[in-house]
């Protein structure tokens, strides 16, 4: 069989760095890895919002999307939260060992769409990792957006990813920052409570803004509410699916939500359409 | 297009000799108890007098389980299997058929599954007009759908006394046709005989159903009560979706022994649970009403509103092997009621 566009046979990457988000049994793991092969680490192109199949050879796959921007360099990012055989694998991986990479799959964000616009992206634990690609690539073309928002928050301090990473742009970038956790914590001083609130005590401007959610289902239902409170229109409201996945190319069928495939026609919906999609927050 | 051609039925198996001599031939056999089709071989029986076969031909392109690619453990090289060969499925039902060309269109959506096309783009499909058909069988609901439609078949096959006739469909059924010579050109009066079985074959169908206004009504049915008592008695077993011909989900593994390993796909069912169970522990379809109503949708109105057509060709085989007895007919009559 030819080798060339098989869409099912992935891609031999190095990791080359790992680090820990988090700690603990549902531990999330960040992963910089660069393709072996000169070509296929030329022809890849993607951008923020798009996922990619990861693995292990006679392990598996999971659907992890890519948290790092295309300015940032020749390299992936996936930050994987530890739940299932394939992930607890890829746990064990250390700088130097091999993992396989297909993609990328899905639509993305579309931020050259966006562009003059103000961009709000409000995250929850580990869904955080499907925005920070649209924080790096708006801070890379900084001049192409105006403000940038960063609200984000997690179940307490040892569940926040990229937590010094947020808290630098606040300095450095010109980003407005807003962290929380959900139970006060000693020598916490940022806001307490859950993501929804700290969105309504950050309450920003729908005029000329985009905002962009991703996080656990419960948080997305309470932030889309907030945010008609805040009179954003449907079509100035993103968020990015997940479900179960295992082709990413539309033929496998389990990702469906309704009769869009989360794989191709998502991740990335806006609220006007998903709100047609009567499976879409199931 | 050629004329319609006839075989003697004394003939069929040294004309199934002539097929099979550069082609794989899938066919109709018995396996245990029943009829499945499975590649030909010199010691094959194939059997012609049937309604139709449990499990659908689905497998001549789309294998039940099928490697993608094998490996060595604790090394990287990738190996993809050989090339397919052509292949002839001879015997295919019009309903299989059609199901064929219609999970084409989700096979070829975006981007063609290579492994897919590698077997259909070989395939020739002889089919077999049904001249007795099952009692289940509501094919003549759908446009194009017939107990002798050509939709999606190379040739069709029409048993009559003591030959066959087959006429050409396609300019692939013609070569294939042109390359065997136990063929003769059939009679009008033949050809005439065959229409009229035909047109009784379509009059013995006892079931129907009007599908106008389900794709566009159905999920605005979303929390009817109707999908709670329509799957009060589903088991979860998913013979419903094995056994339909236009069902085409799959699932993929990694596989293991020793140092051998491959990873294959292998049919799914989206009446399982874990089908969409996520890693965290989250369903979103959590019990066999959700699975259930997702099934009916899908096929009636999510694949109409991407691929234009309805995903059910009216077979039967999920009426007919359901355990419990769930009726996807009685099922879409409730939807009606509810428009």
């Amino acid at each position: 069989m030819k080798d060339i566009n098989n869409p099912y046979k992935p891609h031999v990457a190095t990791v080359e760095d790992t680090w820990y988000e988090t700690y603990g049994e549902r531990s999330i793991k960040t992963f910089k890895v660069v393709f072996d092969d000169e070509e296929v680490r030329q022809n890849w192109k993607h951008l923020p919002g798009q996922c990619a199949m990861i693995g292990l050879l006679g392990v598996g796959e999971s659907m992890i999307s890519i948290s790092c921007s295309p300015t940032e360099g020749e390299f992936l990012r996936f930050s994987v939260m530890r739940m299932g055989k394939v992930t607890q694998a890829l746990h064990e991986l250390e700088p130097g060992d091999k993992m396989t990479v297909r993609g990328p799959y899905g639509n993305n964000f579309p931020v050259d769409d966006w562009k003059g616009k103000k961009i709000i992206t409000i995250g929850g634990g580990i869904g955080q990792a499907p925005l920070r690609p649209i924080i790096e690539y708006v801070k890379e073309n900084r001049d192409d957006y105006e403000d940038l928002t960063v609200i984000y928050g997690a179940r307490s301090t040892g569940d926040l990813c990229f937590r010094e990473e947020i808290e630098g742009l606040q300095e450095k970038d010109e980003v407005s920052c807003h962290l929380s956790i959900d139970l006060e914590e000693e020598g916490w001083p940022h806001f307490v409570g859950f993501v929804p609130s700290l969105l309504m005590e950050v309450s920003p401007s729908p005029e000329n803004a985009i905002a962009i959610t991703c996080g656990p289902p419960i948080m997305i239902q309470f932030v889309l509410e907030n945010l008609k409170k805040l009179n954003f229109e449907d079509d100035q409201i993103y968020t990015t699916l997940e479900n179960r996945m295992k082709c990413g190319i539309g033929k496998c069928g389990r990702c469906n939500a309704g009769s869009l495939y989360v794989c191709k026609d998502g991740p990335v919906f806006s609220y006007a359409t998903l709100k047609q999609v009567p499976e879409a927050f199931a | 297009m050629m004329e319609g051609m006839k075989l003697q039925k004394e003939k069929l198996n040294d004309f199934l000799d002539g097929l099979r001599k550069e082609k794989y031939l899938f066919a109709p056999q018995k396996e245990g108890e029943s009829l499945q089709f499975s590649p030909v071989s010199e010691e094959s029986q194939v059997e012609l007098d049937f309604q139709n076969t449990i499990i659908p031909p689905k497998n001549a392109v789309f294998p039940q389980t099928e490697t993608l690619f094998t490996y060595q453990i604790g090394k990287l090289d990738i190996e993809l299997p050989e090339e397919d060969r052509e292949r002839v499925v001879l015997g295919i039902r019009p309903c299989d058929a059609r199901a064929m060309e219609i999970i084409d269109r989700l096979f070829s959506w975006d981007e063609d599954d290579p492994y897919y096309f590698d077997k259909r783009n070989k395939a020739a499909l002889i089919g077999l007009a049904c001249l007795e058909p099952c009692i289940n069988c509501f094919c003549t609901s759908f446009e194009d759908g017939g107990p002798a439609s050509t939709a999606g078949l190379d040739v069709l096959m029409t048993a009559a006394e003591d030959i066959f006739i087959l006429q050409p469909v396609t300019e692939k059924g013609e070569q294939l046709l042109s390359e065997q010579d136990l063929l003769e050109t059939a009679s009008d009066d033949e050809m005439k005989t065959v229409e009229k079985s035909h047109a009784e074959a379509a009059e013995k169908l006892q079931r129907k159903i009007d599908t106008e206004g389900i794709p566009q009504g159905l999920p605005g049915l979303w929390e009817s009560p109707l999908w709670e008592k329509v799957s009060g008695s589903c088991l979860g077993c998913g013979i419903c979706t094995y056994l339909c011909p236009t069902c085409h989900c799959f699932d993929i593994q990694d596989e293991v022994e020793g140092f051998d390993g491959r990873r294959c796909r292998m049919w799914d069912s989206c009446m399982f649970g874990e089908y969409t169970l996520h890693a965290s522990g989250h369903n979103p379809r959590p019990t066999r009403r959700e699975r259930t109503r997702n099934r009916i949708n899908h096929k009636y109105a999510y694949f109409v509103d991407k691929f234009d057509v309805i995903a059910c060709v009216g077979c039967g085989r999920c009426i007919n092997y359901c355990p419990v007895n769930i009726d996807i007919l009685n099922i879409l009559a409730q939807v009606k009621e509810e428009l």
